[in-house]
Protein backbone atom coordinates (compact mmCIF):
# COMPACT_ATOMS: atom_id res chain seq x y z
CA UNK A 1 0.00 0.00 0.00
CA UNK A 2 1.26 3.45 -0.85
CA UNK A 3 2.66 5.39 2.05
CA UNK A 4 1.78 8.88 3.13
CA UNK A 5 4.74 9.19 5.45
CA UNK A 6 8.01 7.35 5.77
CA UNK A 7 7.28 4.32 7.98
CA UNK A 8 8.74 4.47 11.52
CA UNK A 9 11.06 1.49 10.94
CA UNK A 10 12.88 3.48 8.27
CA UNK A 11 13.40 6.29 10.74
CA UNK A 12 14.74 3.71 13.16
CA UNK A 13 17.25 2.57 10.52
CA UNK A 14 18.22 6.15 9.88
CA UNK A 15 18.72 6.68 13.60
CA UNK A 16 21.18 3.77 13.61
CA UNK A 17 23.33 5.81 11.21
CA UNK A 18 22.89 9.21 12.78
CA UNK A 19 22.50 8.38 16.44
CA UNK A 20 19.61 10.82 16.34
CA UNK A 21 17.21 9.49 18.96
CA UNK A 22 14.66 12.21 18.38
CA UNK A 23 13.77 10.83 14.97
CA UNK A 24 13.48 14.38 13.77
CA UNK A 25 12.08 13.93 10.27
CA UNK A 26 12.98 17.46 9.26
CA UNK A 27 16.64 16.63 9.56
CA UNK A 28 16.58 14.34 6.54
CA UNK A 29 15.23 16.21 3.60
CA UNK A 30 16.02 13.49 1.10
CA UNK A 31 14.28 10.66 2.91
CA UNK A 32 10.76 11.14 1.54
CA UNK A 33 11.88 11.31 -2.09
CA UNK A 34 14.22 8.34 -1.80
CA UNK A 35 11.64 6.26 0.04
CA UNK A 36 8.88 6.94 -2.51
CA UNK A 37 11.29 6.14 -5.34
CA UNK A 38 12.36 2.79 -3.95
CA UNK A 39 9.00 1.85 -2.45
CA UNK A 40 6.64 2.92 -5.19
CA UNK A 41 8.35 4.01 -8.38
CA UNK A 42 11.61 2.38 -9.42
CA UNK A 43 11.75 -1.07 -11.03
CA UNK A 44 14.73 -2.34 -9.05
CA UNK A 45 15.34 -5.09 -6.53
CA UNK A 46 18.31 -6.54 -4.64
CA UNK A 47 18.28 -9.69 -6.77
CA UNK A 48 18.54 -7.66 -9.99
CA UNK A 49 21.57 -5.50 -9.28
CA UNK A 50 23.17 -6.35 -12.62
CA UNK A 51 19.98 -6.58 -14.66
CA UNK A 52 20.50 -4.20 -17.60
CA UNK A 53 16.80 -3.34 -17.62
CA UNK A 54 16.69 -2.18 -14.00
CA UNK A 55 15.83 1.43 -13.31
CA UNK A 56 18.75 3.54 -12.09
CA UNK A 57 18.74 5.98 -9.19
CA UNK A 58 21.72 8.32 -9.15
CA UNK A 59 22.27 10.18 -5.90
CA UNK A 60 24.16 13.19 -7.19
CA UNK A 61 23.73 15.05 -3.93
CA UNK A 62 26.08 12.47 -2.49
CA UNK A 63 26.93 14.23 0.75
CA UNK A 64 23.65 13.25 2.39
CA UNK A 65 23.58 9.50 1.80
CA UNK A 66 22.16 8.48 5.19
CA UNK A 67 18.60 8.42 3.87
CA UNK A 68 19.65 6.36 0.88
CA UNK A 69 21.58 3.90 3.05
CA UNK A 70 18.55 3.50 5.33
CA UNK A 71 16.24 2.83 2.39
CA UNK A 72 18.71 0.42 0.77
CA UNK A 73 18.87 -1.48 4.07
CA UNK A 74 15.10 -1.49 4.44
CA UNK A 75 14.71 -2.87 0.93
CA UNK A 76 17.33 -5.57 1.39
CA UNK A 77 20.13 -4.19 -0.79
CA UNK A 78 22.58 -3.99 2.12
CA UNK A 79 22.67 -5.61 5.56
CA UNK A 80 21.07 -3.53 8.28
CA UNK A 81 24.16 -4.05 10.42
CA UNK A 82 26.15 -1.91 7.98
CA UNK A 83 24.30 1.14 9.32
CA UNK A 84 25.94 0.96 12.74
CA UNK A 85 29.48 2.03 11.88
CA UNK A 86 29.18 4.33 8.88
CA UNK A 87 32.50 5.85 7.79
CA UNK A 88 34.59 3.62 10.00
CA UNK A 89 37.67 1.88 8.61
CA UNK A 90 35.79 -1.38 8.28
CA UNK A 91 32.64 0.16 6.78
CA UNK A 92 31.61 0.06 3.14
CA UNK A 93 29.37 3.05 3.78
CA UNK A 94 31.05 6.45 3.84
CA UNK A 95 29.92 10.01 4.19
CA UNK A 96 29.90 9.98 0.43
CA UNK A 97 28.84 6.74 -1.29
CA UNK A 98 31.13 4.65 -3.49
CA UNK A 99 29.40 2.55 -6.15
CA UNK A 100 32.12 -0.07 -6.05
CA UNK A 101 31.54 -0.68 -2.35
CA UNK A 102 27.76 -0.56 -1.93
CA UNK A 103 25.32 -2.90 -3.70
CA UNK A 104 22.57 -0.85 -5.28
CA UNK A 105 24.51 2.41 -5.39
CA UNK A 106 24.77 3.33 -9.07
CA UNK A 107 27.34 6.15 -8.84
CA UNK A 108 29.99 7.32 -6.45
CA UNK A 109 29.24 10.93 -5.63
CA UNK A 110 30.19 13.71 -3.26
CA UNK A 111 31.74 16.44 -5.33
CA UNK A 112 28.74 18.34 -6.64
CA UNK A 113 27.62 18.60 -10.23
CA UNK A 114 28.62 15.16 -11.47
CA UNK A 115 25.42 13.13 -11.16
CA UNK A 116 23.30 14.85 -13.77
CA UNK A 117 25.90 14.70 -16.59
CA UNK A 118 26.47 11.04 -15.73
CA UNK A 119 22.71 10.48 -15.78
CA UNK A 120 22.48 12.12 -19.20
CA UNK A 121 25.16 9.79 -20.54
CA UNK A 122 23.55 6.77 -18.92
CA UNK A 123 20.15 7.64 -20.40
CA UNK A 124 21.74 8.22 -23.82
CA UNK A 125 23.48 4.85 -23.57
CA UNK A 126 20.27 3.06 -22.64
CA UNK A 127 18.40 4.79 -25.44
CA UNK A 128 21.07 3.76 -27.95
CA UNK A 129 20.47 0.16 -26.89
CA UNK A 130 16.67 0.49 -27.01
CA UNK A 131 16.64 -0.21 -23.27
CA UNK A 132 13.50 1.25 -21.66
CA UNK A 133 14.98 1.52 -18.15
CA UNK A 134 14.51 4.85 -16.41
CA UNK A 135 17.27 7.04 -15.02
CA UNK A 136 16.42 9.22 -12.02
CA UNK A 137 19.01 11.68 -10.70
CA UNK A 138 18.59 13.49 -7.38
CA UNK A 139 20.30 16.85 -7.10
CA UNK A 140 20.11 19.64 -4.56
CA UNK A 141 19.10 23.20 -5.35
CA UNK A 142 22.48 24.41 -4.09
CA UNK A 143 24.17 21.85 -6.28
CA UNK A 144 22.60 23.51 -9.32
CA UNK A 145 25.10 26.33 -8.76
CA UNK A 146 27.68 24.06 -10.40
CA UNK A 147 27.96 24.95 -14.09
CA UNK A 148 28.16 21.34 -15.19
CA UNK A 149 24.44 21.08 -14.41
CA UNK A 150 23.65 23.95 -16.76
CA UNK A 151 25.53 22.05 -19.48
CA UNK A 152 23.68 18.83 -18.76
CA UNK A 153 20.23 20.46 -18.55
CA UNK A 154 20.70 21.98 -22.00
CA UNK A 155 22.02 18.76 -23.55
CA UNK A 156 19.27 16.56 -22.12
CA UNK A 157 16.56 18.98 -23.22
CA UNK A 158 17.84 19.45 -26.73
CA UNK A 159 18.45 15.73 -27.24
CA UNK A 160 14.89 15.09 -26.03
CA UNK A 161 16.01 12.55 -23.50
CA UNK A 162 12.72 10.99 -22.43
CA UNK A 163 14.25 8.34 -20.21
CA UNK A 164 15.67 10.88 -17.78
CA UNK A 165 14.13 12.35 -14.63
CA UNK A 166 15.91 14.93 -12.50
CA UNK A 167 14.58 15.50 -8.99
CA UNK A 168 15.73 18.80 -7.52
CA UNK A 169 15.44 18.79 -3.77
CA UNK A 170 14.81 22.42 -2.96
CA UNK A 171 15.78 23.32 0.57
CA UNK A 172 16.76 26.89 -0.29
CA UNK A 173 20.46 26.30 0.07
CA UNK A 174 21.57 27.80 -3.22
CA UNK A 175 23.68 30.91 -2.92
CA UNK A 176 21.72 33.44 -4.93
CA UNK A 177 18.36 31.82 -5.60
CA UNK A 178 16.90 31.15 -9.03
CA UNK A 179 14.80 34.06 -10.32
CA UNK A 180 11.63 32.69 -11.82
CA UNK A 181 11.99 29.46 -9.91
CA UNK A 182 14.07 26.35 -10.43
CA UNK A 183 11.49 24.63 -12.64
CA UNK A 184 11.63 27.53 -15.09
CA UNK A 185 15.31 26.81 -15.72
CA UNK A 186 14.44 23.34 -16.92
CA UNK A 187 11.29 24.40 -18.77
CA UNK A 188 13.30 26.91 -20.77
CA UNK A 189 15.43 23.98 -21.98
CA UNK A 190 12.29 22.11 -23.02
CA UNK A 191 12.02 19.76 -20.07
CA UNK A 192 8.69 18.63 -18.69
CA UNK A 193 8.49 20.09 -15.18
CA UNK A 194 6.56 19.60 -11.98
CA UNK A 195 6.73 21.47 -8.70
CA UNK A 196 5.62 19.43 -5.70
CA UNK A 197 5.67 19.36 -1.92
CA UNK A 198 8.67 17.20 -1.13
CA UNK A 199 6.89 15.70 1.89
CA UNK A 200 3.69 14.77 0.06
CA UNK A 201 4.06 11.12 -0.94
CA UNK A 202 1.03 11.07 -3.21
CA UNK A 203 2.24 14.13 -5.07
CA UNK A 204 5.77 12.75 -5.29
CA UNK A 205 4.51 9.39 -6.51
CA UNK A 206 2.34 10.95 -9.22
CA UNK A 207 5.13 13.22 -10.39
CA UNK A 208 7.80 10.51 -10.32
CA UNK A 209 5.65 8.02 -12.21
CA UNK A 210 4.93 10.46 -15.00
CA UNK A 211 7.11 10.01 -18.06
CA UNK A 212 7.05 12.00 -21.26
CA UNK A 213 8.80 9.81 -23.83
CA UNK A 214 9.74 12.83 -25.90
CA UNK A 215 11.56 14.90 -23.30
CA UNK A 216 13.19 14.72 -19.89
CA UNK A 217 11.32 15.50 -16.71
CA UNK A 218 12.37 17.76 -13.85
CA UNK A 219 10.61 17.53 -10.51
CA UNK A 220 11.27 20.28 -8.01
CA UNK A 221 10.55 18.79 -4.59
CA UNK A 222 10.21 21.59 -2.07
CA UNK A 223 10.97 20.78 1.53
CA UNK A 224 9.24 22.80 4.19
CA UNK A 225 12.46 23.33 6.09
CA UNK A 226 14.21 26.57 6.17
CA UNK A 227 17.86 26.14 5.34
CA UNK A 228 19.38 23.91 8.00
CA UNK A 229 22.58 25.50 9.15
CA UNK A 230 25.67 23.42 9.90
CA UNK A 231 25.50 22.39 13.51
CA UNK A 232 21.88 21.43 13.31
CA UNK A 233 20.98 18.88 10.71
CA UNK A 234 24.02 17.66 8.89
CA UNK A 235 26.09 17.54 12.05
CA UNK A 236 23.47 15.34 13.61
CA UNK A 237 23.79 13.04 10.67
CA UNK A 238 27.48 12.85 11.28
CA UNK A 239 28.01 14.10 7.76
CA UNK A 240 30.63 16.38 6.38
CA UNK A 241 30.17 19.82 7.83
CA UNK A 242 31.93 21.91 5.24
CA UNK A 243 29.66 24.74 4.21
CA UNK A 244 29.43 23.66 0.59
CA UNK A 245 28.62 20.09 1.44
CA UNK A 246 26.25 20.70 4.28
CA UNK A 247 24.22 23.19 2.33
CA UNK A 248 23.79 21.88 -1.16
CA UNK B 1 44.76 25.32 -36.29
CA UNK B 2 41.92 23.90 -38.34
CA UNK B 3 44.29 22.05 -40.67
CA UNK B 4 43.53 18.37 -40.76
CA UNK B 5 46.77 16.57 -40.01
CA UNK B 6 47.45 13.00 -41.17
CA UNK B 7 46.69 11.56 -37.72
CA UNK B 8 43.52 13.55 -37.35
CA UNK B 9 42.28 12.60 -40.81
CA UNK B 10 43.04 8.99 -40.08
CA UNK B 11 41.26 9.11 -36.72
CA UNK B 12 38.05 10.46 -38.25
CA UNK B 13 38.18 7.90 -41.04
CA UNK B 14 38.49 5.07 -38.52
CA UNK B 15 35.35 6.04 -36.59
CA UNK B 16 32.78 5.11 -39.22
CA UNK B 17 33.93 1.50 -39.59
CA UNK B 18 34.24 1.17 -35.80
CA UNK B 19 30.68 2.38 -35.26
CA UNK B 20 29.45 0.16 -38.09
CA UNK B 21 31.08 -2.99 -36.76
CA UNK B 22 30.88 -2.61 -32.97
CA UNK B 23 27.50 -1.71 -31.41
CA UNK B 24 29.26 -0.80 -28.14
CA UNK B 25 31.22 2.08 -29.64
CA UNK B 26 29.90 5.60 -29.10
CA UNK B 27 31.63 8.84 -30.06
CA UNK B 28 31.33 11.88 -27.79
CA UNK B 29 32.30 15.28 -29.12
CA UNK B 30 32.21 18.92 -28.10
CA UNK B 31 31.83 20.36 -31.59
CA UNK B 32 35.50 19.83 -32.55
CA UNK B 33 35.57 17.11 -35.20
CA UNK B 34 31.82 17.01 -35.63
CA UNK B 35 31.72 18.55 -39.08
CA UNK B 36 33.80 15.73 -40.53
CA UNK B 37 31.47 13.07 -39.18
CA UNK B 38 28.18 14.14 -40.72
CA UNK B 39 27.68 10.94 -42.69
CA UNK B 40 28.69 8.72 -39.79
CA UNK B 41 26.40 10.64 -37.48
CA UNK B 42 23.50 10.17 -39.89
CA UNK B 43 24.07 6.40 -39.82
CA UNK B 44 24.41 6.26 -36.04
CA UNK B 45 22.50 9.21 -34.57
CA UNK B 46 22.29 7.61 -31.12
CA UNK B 47 26.00 6.83 -30.91
CA UNK B 48 27.57 10.00 -32.28
CA UNK B 49 26.86 12.54 -29.58
CA UNK B 50 27.93 16.16 -29.96
CA UNK B 51 27.12 17.95 -26.71
CA UNK B 52 28.11 21.38 -27.99
CA UNK B 53 30.87 23.37 -26.36
CA UNK B 54 30.40 21.66 -23.00
CA UNK B 55 33.50 19.72 -22.06
CA UNK B 56 32.55 18.92 -18.47
CA UNK B 57 29.38 17.26 -19.65
CA UNK B 58 31.23 15.65 -22.54
CA UNK B 59 33.26 13.62 -20.05
CA UNK B 60 30.30 13.08 -17.71
CA UNK B 61 28.25 11.77 -20.63
CA UNK B 62 31.12 9.43 -21.51
CA UNK B 63 31.06 8.08 -17.94
CA UNK B 64 27.32 7.52 -18.18
CA UNK B 65 27.63 5.77 -21.54
CA UNK B 66 30.23 3.46 -20.01
CA UNK B 67 27.89 2.75 -17.09
CA UNK B 68 25.31 1.74 -19.71
CA UNK B 69 27.79 -0.76 -21.15
CA UNK B 70 28.96 1.24 -24.15
CA UNK B 71 32.53 2.10 -25.16
CA UNK B 72 32.83 5.89 -25.38
CA UNK B 73 35.46 7.46 -27.63
CA UNK B 74 35.88 11.08 -26.54
CA UNK B 75 37.63 13.62 -28.71
CA UNK B 76 38.54 17.27 -28.70
CA UNK B 77 41.54 19.57 -28.33
CA UNK B 78 43.97 18.41 -25.65
CA UNK B 79 43.52 21.34 -23.22
CA UNK B 80 39.72 21.07 -23.37
CA UNK B 81 39.75 17.30 -23.10
CA UNK B 82 42.24 16.94 -20.24
CA UNK B 83 42.37 20.23 -18.36
CA UNK B 84 38.89 21.71 -18.69
CA UNK B 85 37.16 18.77 -17.08
CA UNK B 86 39.98 17.17 -15.11
CA UNK B 87 37.77 16.40 -12.12
CA UNK B 88 35.35 14.71 -14.51
CA UNK B 89 38.16 12.43 -15.68
CA UNK B 90 39.00 11.63 -12.08
CA UNK B 91 35.44 11.08 -10.86
CA UNK B 92 33.13 10.35 -13.80
CA UNK B 93 35.52 7.75 -15.19
CA UNK B 94 38.09 6.70 -12.59
CA UNK B 95 36.03 6.86 -9.42
CA UNK B 96 33.07 5.16 -11.14
CA UNK B 97 35.53 2.44 -12.18
CA UNK B 98 34.57 2.72 -15.84
CA UNK B 99 36.65 3.32 -18.92
CA UNK B 100 36.77 5.50 -21.98
CA UNK B 101 39.06 6.06 -24.93
CA UNK B 102 40.13 9.69 -25.03
CA UNK B 103 41.72 10.89 -28.24
CA UNK B 104 43.12 14.40 -28.23
CA UNK B 105 44.33 16.59 -31.03
CA UNK B 106 46.65 19.57 -30.71
CA UNK B 107 49.70 18.15 -28.93
CA UNK B 108 51.93 20.51 -26.90
CA UNK B 109 52.65 23.39 -29.31
CA UNK B 110 51.00 22.00 -32.46
CA UNK B 111 48.58 24.91 -32.17
CA UNK B 112 51.46 27.39 -32.09
CA UNK B 113 49.54 30.16 -33.80
CA UNK B 114 46.58 29.74 -31.44
CA UNK B 115 48.56 30.54 -28.31
CA UNK B 116 48.60 29.16 -24.81
CA UNK B 117 44.83 28.62 -24.59
CA UNK B 118 45.10 25.80 -27.11
CA UNK B 119 48.23 24.16 -25.71
CA UNK B 120 48.45 21.53 -22.98
CA UNK B 121 51.97 20.13 -22.71
CA UNK B 122 51.13 18.84 -19.22
CA UNK B 123 48.40 16.51 -20.49
CA UNK B 124 50.37 13.27 -20.18
CA UNK B 125 51.57 14.21 -16.69
CA UNK B 126 48.02 15.01 -15.60
CA UNK B 127 46.51 11.83 -17.02
CA UNK B 128 49.25 9.63 -15.61
CA UNK B 129 48.68 11.16 -12.17
CA UNK B 130 45.29 9.41 -12.12
CA UNK B 131 45.04 5.68 -11.37
CA UNK B 132 44.41 3.09 -14.03
CA UNK B 133 45.17 5.02 -17.19
CA UNK B 134 47.23 4.01 -20.22
CA UNK B 135 48.76 6.76 -22.36
CA UNK B 136 49.63 6.19 -26.00
CA UNK B 137 51.58 8.78 -28.00
CA UNK B 138 51.54 7.58 -31.60
CA UNK B 139 54.40 8.64 -33.83
CA UNK B 140 52.56 7.93 -37.07
CA UNK B 141 48.98 7.88 -38.37
CA UNK B 142 49.23 4.13 -38.88
CA UNK B 143 50.21 3.66 -35.23
CA UNK B 144 47.26 5.84 -34.25
CA UNK B 145 44.87 3.72 -36.28
CA UNK B 146 46.12 0.49 -34.72
CA UNK B 147 45.78 1.94 -31.23
CA UNK B 148 42.27 3.23 -31.77
CA UNK B 149 41.08 -0.06 -33.24
CA UNK B 150 42.61 -2.08 -30.43
CA UNK B 151 41.58 0.15 -27.55
CA UNK B 152 38.03 0.65 -28.79
CA UNK B 153 37.47 -3.03 -28.06
CA UNK B 154 38.55 -2.81 -24.39
CA UNK B 155 36.94 -1.28 -21.31
CA UNK B 156 40.11 0.44 -20.11
CA UNK B 157 40.86 4.07 -19.43
CA UNK B 158 43.07 5.09 -22.34
CA UNK B 159 44.43 8.43 -23.52
CA UNK B 160 45.70 8.66 -27.09
CA UNK B 161 47.58 11.84 -27.90
CA UNK B 162 47.57 12.74 -31.58
CA UNK B 163 50.03 15.24 -33.02
CA UNK B 164 50.51 17.13 -36.25
CA UNK B 165 54.12 15.89 -36.12
CA UNK B 166 54.90 12.36 -37.18
CA UNK B 167 57.78 10.10 -38.15
CA UNK B 168 58.48 8.87 -41.68
CA UNK B 169 57.31 5.37 -40.92
CA UNK B 170 55.31 3.54 -38.25
CA UNK B 171 56.79 1.42 -35.48
CA UNK B 172 55.29 -1.31 -33.30
CA UNK B 173 52.57 -0.25 -30.87
CA UNK B 174 52.80 -3.12 -28.41
CA UNK B 175 53.64 -0.93 -25.42
CA UNK B 176 57.28 -1.99 -25.29
CA UNK B 177 60.59 -0.24 -25.92
CA UNK B 178 62.00 -1.02 -29.36
CA UNK B 179 65.63 -0.54 -30.28
CA UNK B 180 65.83 1.63 -33.38
CA UNK B 181 69.59 2.13 -33.34
CA UNK B 182 71.56 -0.48 -31.44
CA UNK B 183 75.12 -0.74 -30.28
CA UNK B 184 77.23 -1.93 -27.38
CA UNK B 185 75.13 -2.30 -24.26
CA UNK B 186 77.43 0.11 -22.42
CA UNK B 187 76.55 2.98 -24.76
CA UNK B 188 74.22 5.66 -23.42
CA UNK B 189 70.57 4.99 -24.19
CA UNK B 190 68.20 7.57 -25.64
CA UNK B 191 64.55 6.66 -25.14
CA UNK B 192 62.23 8.68 -27.36
CA UNK B 193 58.46 8.85 -27.28
CA UNK B 194 56.22 9.15 -30.32
CA UNK B 195 56.64 11.78 -33.02
CA UNK B 196 60.07 13.00 -31.87
CA UNK B 197 61.80 9.81 -33.07
CA UNK B 198 62.99 11.06 -36.44
CA UNK B 199 64.19 14.31 -34.88
CA UNK B 200 66.18 12.37 -32.28
CA UNK B 201 67.68 10.08 -34.94
CA UNK B 202 68.81 13.16 -36.86
CA UNK B 203 70.12 14.82 -33.71
CA UNK B 204 72.20 11.81 -32.68
CA UNK B 205 73.20 10.35 -36.06
CA UNK B 206 76.93 10.66 -35.34
CA UNK B 207 76.83 10.31 -31.56
CA UNK B 208 77.81 7.11 -29.76
CA UNK B 209 74.37 6.41 -28.32
CA UNK B 210 71.70 3.81 -28.73
CA UNK B 211 68.10 4.89 -29.50
CA UNK B 212 64.95 3.10 -28.37
CA UNK B 213 61.38 4.02 -29.25
CA UNK B 214 58.06 3.68 -27.50
CA UNK B 215 54.58 4.94 -28.28
CA UNK B 216 53.31 4.04 -24.80
CA UNK B 217 54.97 6.19 -22.14
CA UNK B 218 52.48 5.22 -19.44
CA UNK B 219 52.81 2.68 -18.10
CA UNK B 220 56.41 2.77 -19.22
CA UNK B 221 57.99 -0.52 -20.28
CA UNK B 222 60.09 -0.83 -17.11
CA UNK B 223 61.29 -4.34 -17.95
CA UNK B 224 62.47 -3.24 -21.36
CA UNK B 225 64.21 -0.20 -19.92
CA UNK B 226 65.99 -2.27 -17.26
CA UNK B 227 67.11 -4.80 -19.84
CA UNK B 228 68.46 -2.19 -22.24
CA UNK B 229 69.92 0.08 -19.60
CA UNK B 230 72.63 -2.23 -18.24
CA UNK B 231 74.29 -2.03 -14.83
CA UNK B 232 75.40 1.64 -14.84
CA UNK B 233 73.09 3.35 -17.28
CA UNK B 234 73.31 6.80 -18.81
CA UNK B 235 69.84 7.54 -20.16
CA UNK B 236 68.17 10.43 -21.98
CA UNK B 237 64.37 10.33 -21.88
CA UNK B 238 63.04 12.48 -24.71
CA UNK B 239 59.33 13.28 -24.60
CA UNK B 240 57.35 15.69 -26.80
CA UNK B 241 55.43 17.04 -23.79
CA UNK B 242 56.26 18.33 -20.32
CA UNK B 243 59.87 17.57 -19.40
CA UNK B 244 60.26 14.96 -16.69
CA UNK B 245 56.78 13.52 -17.16
CA UNK B 246 58.24 10.00 -17.00
CA UNK B 247 60.86 10.81 -14.37
CA UNK B 248 59.19 8.81 -11.60
CA UNK B 249 58.73 5.77 -13.84
CA UNK B 250 62.33 5.86 -15.04
CA UNK B 251 63.64 6.31 -11.50
CA UNK B 252 61.55 3.40 -10.26
CA UNK B 253 62.80 1.15 -13.07
CA UNK B 254 66.44 1.96 -12.33
CA UNK B 255 66.26 2.15 -8.54
CA UNK B 256 68.58 -0.83 -8.09
CA UNK B 257 71.56 0.63 -9.99
CA UNK B 258 73.57 3.83 -10.17
CA UNK B 259 72.33 5.89 -13.10
CA UNK B 260 72.46 9.29 -14.72
CA UNK B 261 69.23 10.33 -16.42
CA UNK B 262 68.44 13.41 -18.51
CA UNK B 263 64.83 14.36 -19.12
CA UNK B 264 64.17 16.31 -22.30
CA UNK B 265 60.77 17.81 -23.03
CA UNK B 266 58.73 21.00 -23.04
CA UNK B 267 60.17 23.16 -20.23
CA UNK B 268 57.86 23.45 -17.26
CA UNK B 269 59.06 26.67 -15.68
CA UNK B 270 57.80 29.30 -18.10
CA UNK B 271 55.06 30.08 -20.59
CA UNK B 272 56.28 30.80 -24.11
CA UNK B 273 54.28 33.88 -25.10
CA UNK B 274 55.04 33.69 -28.82
CA UNK B 275 53.09 32.52 -31.87
CA UNK B 276 54.86 31.36 -35.04
CA UNK B 277 55.14 27.77 -36.24
CA UNK B 278 55.50 24.51 -34.32
CA UNK B 279 59.04 24.50 -35.68
CA UNK B 280 59.68 27.85 -34.00
CA UNK B 281 58.36 26.49 -30.72
CA UNK B 282 60.43 23.32 -30.99
CA UNK B 283 63.54 25.44 -31.43
CA UNK B 284 62.61 27.72 -28.53
CA UNK B 285 62.10 24.68 -26.27
CA UNK B 286 65.28 22.93 -27.37
CA UNK B 287 63.22 20.21 -29.00
CA UNK B 288 64.47 20.59 -32.57
CA UNK B 289 67.42 18.46 -33.73
CA UNK B 290 70.12 20.96 -32.72
CA UNK B 291 68.53 21.53 -29.32
CA UNK B 292 68.16 17.84 -28.55
CA UNK B 293 71.67 17.18 -29.82
CA UNK B 294 73.12 19.82 -27.53
CA UNK B 295 71.36 18.41 -24.47
CA UNK B 296 72.38 14.83 -25.22
CA UNK B 297 75.98 15.80 -25.95
CA UNK B 298 76.14 17.47 -22.57
CA UNK B 299 74.91 14.28 -20.95
CA UNK B 300 77.24 11.87 -22.73
CA UNK B 301 80.26 14.20 -22.74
Amino acid sequence: MATTTVPPPIHDLLARITGDEKHDPSAHSTLDVVWVLYDQVLDIAPDRLDDPTRDRFLLSKGHGPASTYAVLAAKGFIPVSWLDDVASWESRLGHHPDRTLVPGVEIGSGSLGHGLPLAVGLALGLRAQRNPARVVALVGDGELDEGSNAEAIAVAGRLRLGGLTCVVLDNHSDKFGWPGGIAARFALEEWETADVDGRDHAALRTALRHIDPGRPTAIVARTTDEFLAPGRSENQQGMDTRTKDSAA
Amino acid sequence: MTTRTPMRERFYSELGPLLDSDPRVAVVLAVIGSSGLTDVSARHPDRVIDVGIREQTMVGVAGGLALAGLRPIVHTYAPFLVERGYEQLKLDLGHQDVGALLVSTGASYDASTAGRTHQAPADVALISALPGWTVHVPGHAEELARMVRRESATDQRVYVRMSSAQNARPHPVDGRLHVVRGGRHTLPLVVVVGPLLDTVLEATHDLAVRVAYTSTPHPLDAHGLRTLAGPTPVVAMVEPYLEGTSAAAVAAALVDRPSRVLHVGVPRDSELRRYGSPKDHAAAHGLDAPGIRAQIKELVG
